[in-house]
């Protein structure tokens, strides 16, 4: 059955995909291109809606629509793989963006150079004493 | 022995019931507290300022492991800071045994002490929590090439160099088993310090349930 090595090779591929997503240019070249195959095939499919079934019994499935299902299957799950990493790096600048907020709101100096650890620093945080 | 040198960074986010006897009594060993905010939506802050802690808020929540290394950050721009020990904000952990630690950091035995509940038998948690945190464990041993009988443990002191190698990127929970390995790459000396953890009520309603624990092992595989 070739459908199952299909399977497990488009689904091994999403998961490699999903661990290290090259960014860039290349990126965006590859999903352009992925999107233009898109396009092509399904203006295939539309126009001779019978190669569905010649590619379906060609790698095993029975029906056409059994193998679309199955394609987009792999495709959610690239979808959900990709975005998950677009999110991490999102949440990631976020973060960044944050702690400089805070800390600038306290008013804390840059990291002070090695020599100058042990003297105190200038710029003096508020501070309250303790409440008994 | 005094210990204005060291800072107690305490990732701060809805503890508001508690936080103002955790820093009061912390203050009476360690005089540098500085609690992070995380977007509590209490009055957390406030409560922990009132104690005499100063407080870096986060504009929103990000996390326990952001929370720590905001805190981290904070004290290392602090030029007199010589060391830095993360203490949790719910009252787990007991004064004497970060101030322990930062003794032997003071003797330059380690970069990094860490806490562990398991070097001897004073802590009693549930068998639930033994599980999940023994999982844990074997992973991170497996992993990190460093080798701890408690690596989710909040109590941990690093001295200058120790706490400049950190980088926390894991914004959640998994920040714990990030430390352990961000300390086996950066060639950090390390040792572990038995420390006592007071599971209280509060402490247990707040703590980690074993479905986290899927959490934590999930962001590791996609670090």
């Amino acid at each position: 059955m070739w459908i199952k090595v299909i399977l497990l090779v488009s689904i091994s591929v999403i998961a490699l995909i999903g661990l290290r997503a090259p960014r860039g240019a290349r990126h965006l070249a590859l999903r352009r291109i992925t999107l233009l195959a898109f396009v092509l095939f399904a203006a295939a499919s539309v126009l001779f809606p019978e190669v569905w079934n010649a590619l379906a019994n060609a790698v095993g499935v029975g029906r056409g629509t059994d193998l679309l299902l199955y394609g987009l299957i792999l495709a959610f799950l690239g979808y959900m793989a990709t975005s998950y990493l677009r999110f991490r790096g999102l949440e990631a600048q976020i973060t960044l963006l944050a702690r400089r907020i805070a800390l600038d709101e306290v008013g804390v100096g840059p990291v002070p150079e090695q020599g100058a650890v042990g003297q105190e620093p200038t710029v003096e945080v508020e501070r309250h004493p303790a409440t008994p | 022995m005094t210990y204005d040198d060291t800072w107690l960074v305490v990732p701060l986010y809805n503890e508001a019931e508690v936080i103002h006897d955790v820093v009061t009594h912390a203050r009476e060993t360690f005089p540098n507290i500085v609690c992070v905010d995380d977007g509590s939506v209490d009055d957390s802050g406030a409560r922990a300022t009132a104690a005499g802690a100063v407080v870096v808020s986060h504009p929103i929540n990000l996390g326990q492991g952001a929370a720590i290394q905001t805190g981290i950050e904070f004290a290392l721009r602090r030029p007199s800071c010589r060391y830095v020990v993360t203490f949790d904000s719910d009252g787990q952990h007991r004064t004497e045994d970060a101030a322990a630690m930062v003794d032997r950091l003071r003797k330059d035995e380690a970069d990094v002490v860490f806490g562990s509940r398991f070097l001897d038998g004073r802590t009693k948690p549930g068998l639930m929590k033994k599980l999940v945190l023994k999982t844990a464990i074997a992973f991170s041993n497996a992993t990190s090439g460093v080798h701890l009988t408690d690596t989710h443990n909040g109590l941990r002191a690093f001295n200058r160099t120790g706490a400049a190698a950190l980088s926390i990127k894991q914004n959640r929970m998994a920040h714990a088993s990030e430390i352990v390995d961000q300390v086996g790459k950066a060639g950090l000396r390390y040792t572990e310090q038995p420390v006592h953890i007071l599971y209280t009520d509060y402490s247990r309603k707040k703590g980690q349930s074993l479905l986290n624990s899927v959490n934590i092992l999930t962001e590791l595989l996609y670090k």
